[in-house]
């Protein structure tokens, strides 16, 4: 259990360096997405299936969706 | 092994508002200050969880019959982030919206050369 | 010299974080406030879900600030985007005949499953936020899979209209029951654990899912511009 939540944050953590480091917007919006997602599991680790469902579908699928929007309309690279 | 047990959850959550807010500080591009902006409030809602959990406590929804002496977690930080998360994907559609209308103005997104966003 | 003024704030940041959490232990949350609401939750409200009886109960007033707020930042960014309308992006090529019937199966589905989360709000995880989250989603698909069909600007401004009128009257008809105030639960509260229970808490829950749907259905629809 405890090896599963440190597997989980390691990962998460390394989404957010990647997001950090992408030039290509796209990727740096993917891995937001994963953060959120991770983060999504933990929250209901923690015993909050509300919070969990909120970030599950807002955060990962609707800030998603409106950040690749933005995306698509102002440019994918960072110069 | 209690080490883990003990701080895994809190370096998660500060790890995320740490490399937000270095998103934030160093990278130049706006739409990556919003994702910064966005990780770092994954960040502080992960760490409102993580204070109000009880060890060995379920989740606050009561079964159809009983469920009376149960241990269960802070119902509060629950509520609280709920209103968090939706508050927080408004204002940084907000943010998104006044980044279109920077780029339509502007031609670019990068703050070195928006002479009003220069720091 | 900005990379060295960064990186001295974040690690100074740092240093105040593990000072302070070193002394705080995981698990150990004593908070008197949330052992009150678990405790006496179920019988104040009647809702199963503690965190619904939080938000709509003992937090009603709270809730409806946010759902304001949410309606700000939606007209806020619906404002600020019909100006720049001039720089619309470029044409988009047609979906393929899979994903237009693909979306438009799906659509119905999903819809079905937001509505079931915010009706079952006061019983299981989930409510009007995360099902207005869901049904903006399937709005979404439909977007994506079929680039001709549009959310009906009146349709969704007498649904947005309705639900926040809901709310306030709802909250309002508290006051002129004997003994209740604003937005305080002056329907029977019924056997906790059934659908009809809790007074007014599903109704409100109903009317917020409408609205947040609608709502961030409308942001994504303002983001996206205006499509040829």
């Amino acid at each position: 259990m405890i090896f599963l939540v440190a597997f989980l944050v390691l990962v998460m953590l390394a989404a957010a360096i990647a997001a950090f480091f992408f030039r290509d917007l796209l990727s740096a919006v993917i891995a937001s997405c994963i953060v959120s997602l991770i983060a999504s599991i933990i929250f209901f680790l923690l015993q909050a299936p509300d919070v969990a469902m909120a970030e599950a579908s807002i955060g990962a699928a609707l800030l998603t969706a409106i950040l690749i929007i933005a995306i698509r309309r102002t440019g994918r690279y960072e110069e | 092994m209690t080490f883990l047990n003990e701080y895994a959850f809190y370096i998660g959550a500060f790890g995320l508002i740490l490399i937000g807010l270095l998103t934030i500080l160093l990278r130049h591009h706006l739409i990556k200050l919003i994702i910064g902006l966005s990780i770092m409030e994954t960040g502080i809602n992960l760490f409102l969880i993580a204070i109000g959990y009880i060890s060995r406590g379920t989740a606050p929804i009561f079964p159809v019959d009983g469920g009376a002496g149960t241990v269960m977690v802070d119902p509060v930080p629950q509520a609280l982030v709920l209103t968090a998360i939706v508050i927080g994907v408004a204002v940084l559609a907000m943010a998104l919206g006044m980044a279109i209308r920077l780029h339509g103005h502007y031609g670019t997104l990068d703050m070195r050369r928006i002479k009003e966003l220069k720091w | 010299m900005r990379v060295l003024l960064s990186l001295a704030v974040v690690a100074v940041l740092a240093a105040g974080i593990v000072t302070v959490l070193r002394d705080v232990p995981f698990g150990g949350n004593s908070s008197r406030l949330g052992s009150h609401f678990v405790e006496n939750g179920r019988e104040d409200t009647g809702a199963a879900n503690i965190v619904t009886s939080v938000v709509l109960g003992y937090r009603g007033f709270d809730t409806l600030g946010e759902v304001t707020v949410l309606f700000v930042a939606a007209v806020g960014l619906g404002a600020l985007l019909v100006a720049g309308e001039k720089n619309a992006p470029r044409k988009l090529e047609k979906a393929s005949m899979v994903l237009t019937t693909g979306s438009r199966f799906l659509f119905p589905l999903i819809l079905l499953f937001g509505a079931y989360i915010f009706i079952h709000g006061h019983l299981t995880p989930g409510g009007g936020f995360q099902g207005g989250a869901i049904i903006a989603s399937g709005y979404l698909l439909v977007y994506l899979g079929s680039r001709d069909r549009r959310l009906g600007k009146n349709w969704a401004a007498s649904i947005e209209t309705g639900g926040g009128l809901t709310f306030v009257l709802l909250g309002l008809a508290g006051l002129t029951a004997a003994g209740h105030w604003f937005l305080s639960n002056f329907l029977p509260l019924g056997v906790p654990g059934q659908l009809l229970s809790a007074g007014i808490i599903p109704i409100i829950y109903v009317a917020i899912g409408l609205k947040v749907g609608v709502e961030l259905t409308g942001v994504i629809d303002s983001l996206m511009g205006g499509t040829e």
